[in-house]
């Protein structure tokens, strides 16, 4: 008993030691992860946001063609941010739906005009209903689905130009 | 990527503040229309970083859904919302429940929480529905797990612990005194 004490703050040294080194390798993950992924897309139907633009349903995501949703706001910076490498990424062959959160039509049609517009459809989301139902903890959001309407990954924050490529890549593995 | 001007994004009622903000310094530096007398000289030192202080721009034009702060009119399912928002967790802002968060996306949550209690849902499908969607995370009453399993069992352990250390203890005294 008394060797066993003995050695009990070397023991407990060791644990700490452990528990803080493994902090410092692995920090503190603050983002909300959606528990969407790799389910279906829950059942929606947003109304077209811009005239000339049609919204987004449900219907949509099962045509065999992987595609991205991208949940932005006008009154979002992160999403000004990344509107270079959506035009990138559409470019690229991406297809990426919209989900206008918490928005006005006038305010959409004038962040597109500022910012170029990269989206095939934007679908009205203003009472946060369709981004509640995805598990999304904010704007911007990108989410790859299957052809299948499969979430397959969500990329959380904006879009950089070295997540281009990754999301690219999601959407060839994506599409089999 | 250029800055873009910011009252071409601002929602028309942030507008104006804007505007004026960002023209005030500039007379100051010119030394423009300002000394008029000591007093306008303390006015315009304070009133400048306030409406520079103007809103930021980065929250939503729109109004928050009628629910979101609106208690409903039957007493008793309000109490039952009020209930179920006080243990669902902000994701804006992590550490308050979706009752005491200011952020627009918790009055969201709230409007939504009261809509299905007022459609007759119980308050443990939603906050299903809500782990569901993001996680035990998003409750602040969490479920037992093998995540979770530690903190529900560590008070037992903790407690058989004690009573071994204190009949261990209470066994030598008796062996010292007899």
């Amino acid at each position: 008993m008394k060797r066993l004490l003995l050695w009990l703050p070397l023991i407990a040294f060791a644990l700490l030691f452990v528990v803080v080194s493994s902090g410092l390798l692995k920090p503190n993950d603050h983002l909300v992860h959606s528990q969407m992924v790799g389910k279906q897309l829950p059942r929606f139907d947003l109304p077209a946001m811009v005239p000339g633009m049609p919204g987004i349903d449900t219907a949509r995501f099962a045509d065999g063609k992987p595609r991205l949703i991208n949940v932005f706001a006008s009154w979002c910076i992160p999403c000004m941010a990344e509107s270079p490498q959506l035009m990138v990424l559409k470019q690229q062959g991406a297809e990426i739906d919209a989900v206008a959160v918490r928005d006005t039509p006038q305010n959409i049609a004038g962040f597109l005009r500022r910012f170029g517009n990269p989206y095939t459809r934007i679908g009205d989301d203003r009472q946060s209903a369709f981004q509640l139902a995805l598990g999304s903890s904010g704007v911007p959001e990108t989410y790859v689905i299957d052809g299948k309407g499969r979430i397959v990954e969500q990329h959380i924050g904006d879009v950089r130009a070295e997540d281009v490529p990754e999301l690219l890549a999601a959407l060839k593995k994506a599409a089999g | 990527m250029k800055a873009p001007p910011l009252s071409a994004v601002t929602p028309d009622s942030f507008r104006h503040s804007r505007s004026r903000a960002s023209q005030r310094p500039l007379n100051l530096r010119n030394g423009g229309p300002r000394k008029k007398s000591e007093a306008t000289g303390w006015v315009s030192w304070i009133a400048v970083p306030l409406l520079l202080a103007a809103p930021a721009l980065a929250d939503t034009p729109l109004p928050p859904a009628r629910l979101a702060d609106t208690q409903l009119p039957d007493p008793h399912q309000e109490a039952e919302a009020e209930a179920l928002m006080q243990t669902l967790r902000c994701v804006v802002c992590q550490g308050q429940s979706i009752a005491q968060s200011d952020a627009d996306m918790a009055g969201q949550m709230r409007a939504m929480v009261r809509e299905r209690i007022a459609r007759g849902e119980k308050p443990s499908a939603i906050r299903r529905w809500l782990i569901e969607r993001y996680g035990d995370y998003v409750s602040y009453d969490p479920p037992l797990s093998a995540v979770t399993a530690p903190l529900w069992l560590a008070p037992l352990v903790l407690l058989g612990l004690g009573a071994w250390i204190a009949r261990t203890s209470f066994r030598r005294r008796r062996r010292r005194r007899g």
